[in-house]
């Protein structure tokens, strides 16, 4: 008899797995890298950027560009810093996303749980506006926000949001209804439950994975929008619009570090909500069967 | 006029008439089962009667109100559903007063009958608990227990035992049978399974194609079945259906049908009102359990004919010995005694207890005798 042999299918994997893994490292460095050139060179002093190396740590370390890029950095002709335009985009985007979410579970439980004729039509039509380039709506966007008087303003741009979303949140919604048991409403009927109270009993304690979905979403949308920012703003432009009147700016010198930690500023939140809820993305995209 | 009165009820989608003329007037107190084969309209009609469906022509009232239109909570009924319909979100305790809360009832009201209904059903220690962590026998008395804390004028089951496994299923049939003859409500209960049927109801409707085929007690559907599609469709194994002539003997008919080696049988009606069907033909319809071995025919009967047949198959069931033989061109099953001593292949004395036996019109498959 042989002695025993160990070549199982674990250790015949495991050199594989080794290089595997080699990759997938590498991939993730090549992708940290820009993140990494950002990090570094907001905490550095200015010369240190112009002197030479990009990649290099700081010598000097120093917080004084964020500091800059919040509160004293000149956007456009007034030196005020993201702050303000922080300010705008978070009023923009809270209301935006609560209201496209909650239309768009109402829209859901409507068109899942509470059919008529020509439901499938209308959900149809709703899938179309998913598909419509932004550039198109903005002519007669423009001309809607005026005839209401929101131009210029954020709740304009909260409505603007809200009616480009909806089609996406009743996407989720609709799919994520479409697998809930439909007996379910049919007893909370029986039990004497109408139509809001079978949705805020029944239904809603339930969304929990699909809310996070919509929330996501809507949340980097919105927040990562600068056109309609930019068209509708008006006096009320959001934090997409002034990182880009910062570090456009064609006078004076380029605060390369203030730039940078600006630029970190206007992607944190949408990160926060990565790293809050993306657990339950992932979840939420698999229970609905939903593509993302 | 019943408790729950159905009227020439109809129902349509569209053009298409999926039940047609019901008519069902059902008594308080009493179990009626909906029995019949999947897409016969049993379950439509139980949603007629909640609510969840409109009625396309006709009436259906309750307590002598008419319900068309009726909101569904507000016919008092309650309905146990087929996948128990839990609310998952809530706490078992929530889901039994659910109803109640929605109706506005006080809370002190809302405990009182919950605690007794918990206590009736056996699941108070239960009450905390989500539906998830319950095993499917648990979800059935919670199901149950959300109908029972209503206290409505009808409970309506639709098929509540189908999702259990076997041995749970004949439990909780006796429990629901126990729980009829203790509270004496009304009950509407959709089933496919002819045994639920015959074991739960005080009346049973078969249901085929959207019609009624018979409105009757267990023992009327069983023992004068009004057609064949009733006759085969209620007991296990179905009833034999042979084709024979109609031959008179002595001015009394006698059914004559060829056994499997091609010989002539005749067999003695006990219905004398067969005598106009002379020299026709007929179906003849006779129970597994009247076709026995000699010493297992019924005693009390008058009229037990003996005829020799060869036999093809044996099935010993434990209690009861399956035997397979072919009568009149068609496979014929007896149902003998575990310890009869029969072989395939072997000529064999049969008893058949022609009392029990029952003729159809080939035609138009209605019963003609008795």
């Amino acid at each position: 008899m042989s002695a025993i042999r160990h070549e199982t299918a674990v250790s015949t994997g495991r050199t594989a797995r080794v290089f595997l893994y080699l990759v997938l490292v590498l991939f993730a460095l090549f992708y940290l890298l820009p993140l990494y050139v950002m990090g570094v060179n907001s905490v550095k002093p200015l010369p240190e950027i112009t002197g030479g190396n990009m990649m290099a740590l700081p010598r000097a370390w120093t917080l004084e560009p964020w500091r800059a890029a919040w509160s004293s950095a000149q956007i456009g002709v007034q030196p005020t810093g993201l702050k303000p335009y922080f300010l705008n985009s978070i009023l923009m985007v809270v209301p935006a996303v609560a209201i496209s979410t909650i239309v768009g579970a109402l829209n859901g439980y409507i068109l899942t749980k509470w059919r008529f004729r020509g439901a499938d039509w209308v959900f149809g039509l709703m899938l179309f506006s998913c598909f419509i380039p932004f550039q198109i709506v903005l002519i007669p966007m423009a001309l809607i926000l005026g005839k209401l008087g929101l131009a210029g303003s954020i709740p304009g741009l909260v409505l603007v949001h809200v009616v480009y979303g909806i089609g996406f949140t009743t996407l989720y919604f609709r799919n994520y209804y479409a697998a809930f048991p439909t007996e379910l409403v049919r007893a909370a009927m029986i039990d004497g439950a109408g139509f809001f109270r079978i949705f805020w009993r029944i239904l809603l304690p339930v969304s929990g994975p699909i809310a996070v979905v919509s929330v996501i979403w809507q949340f980097t949308n919105i927040w990562n929008d600068f056109l309609f920012g930019a068209s509708f703003g008006g006096t009320s432009q959001p934090m997409t619009v002034a990182l880009n009147n910062l570090v456009q700016s064609s006078t004076g010198v380029k605060e390369y570090n203030v730039h940078f930690a600006a630029a970190i500023l206007a992607a944190l939140p949408t990160l926060a909500v990565y790293v809050v809820a993306g657990r339950y993305f992932v979840r939420g995209l698999m229970a609905g069967s939903v593509k993302g | 006029m019943g408790f729950l009165e159905i009227r020439n009820t109809t129902k349509s989608y569209g053009p298409v008439e999926i039940l047609h003329d019901i008519d069902i007037s059902v008594e308080e107190g009493e179990f009626l089962v909906l029995v019949g084969p999947s897409g016969c309209g049993k379950s439509t009609l139980l949603n007629m009667i909640a609510g969840l469906e409109d009625i396309t022509s006709g009436e259906i009232s309750i307590k002598g109100r008419v319900m068309n239109g009726v909101h569904p909570s507000k016919r008092n009924i309650a309905m146990v559903f087929q996948s128990y319909a839990l609310y998952p979100n809530m706490t078992v305790g929530q889901n039994i007063t659910f109803g109640l809360e929605m109706h506005g009832t006080p809370r002190a009201e809302r405990e009182k009958a919950l605690a007794e209904v918990a206590r009736l059903l056996q699941i108070d220690h239960l009450l905390d608990r989500k539906p998830g962590q319950l095993s499917g026998g648990q979800r059935q008395r919670v199901a149950m227990g959300r109908a029972l804390v209503r206290d409505p004028d009808v409970f309506l089951f639709d098929e509540p035992l189908s999702n259990l496994d076997a041995k749970l299923r004949v439990d909780m049939r006796t429990e629901i049978k126990k729980l009829h003859q203790k509270l004496k409500t009304t009950i509407v209960y959709v089933t496919h399974d002819q045994i639920e049927a015959m074991t739960l109801s005080t009346r049973i409707a078969v249901m085929y194609q959207g019609y009624v085929q018979q409105l009757g007690t267990p023992k009327e559907i069983y023992d004068t079945p009004a057609n064949v599609f009733v006759a085969t469709f209620m007991g296990s194994p179905a009833m034999n259906i042979i084709p024979a002539h109609v031959v008179m003997r002595e001015d009394v008919p006698h059914a004559k049908i060829t056994d499997a080696d091609g010989n002539e049988v005749l067999l003695r009606f006990s219905q004398p009102n067969l005598a106009e069907w002379d020299g026709r033909e007929i179906l003849l319809g006779i129970r597994p359990e009247a076709m026995t071995d000699p010493e297992g025919a019924d005693r009390q009967s008058a009229n037990i004919q003996t005829l020799t047949n060869r036999v093809s198959v044996t099935e010993p069931a434990g209690s009861d010995t399956f035997v397979t033989m072919v009568l009149g061109g068609k496979e014929v099953v007896a149902r003998m005694r575990a310890d009869a001593l029969v072989r395939p292949g072997q000529r064999f004395d049969f008893a058949a207890n022609m009392e029990k036996a029952i003729a159809f019109d080939p035609k138009t498959e209605k019963r003609i005798a008795p």
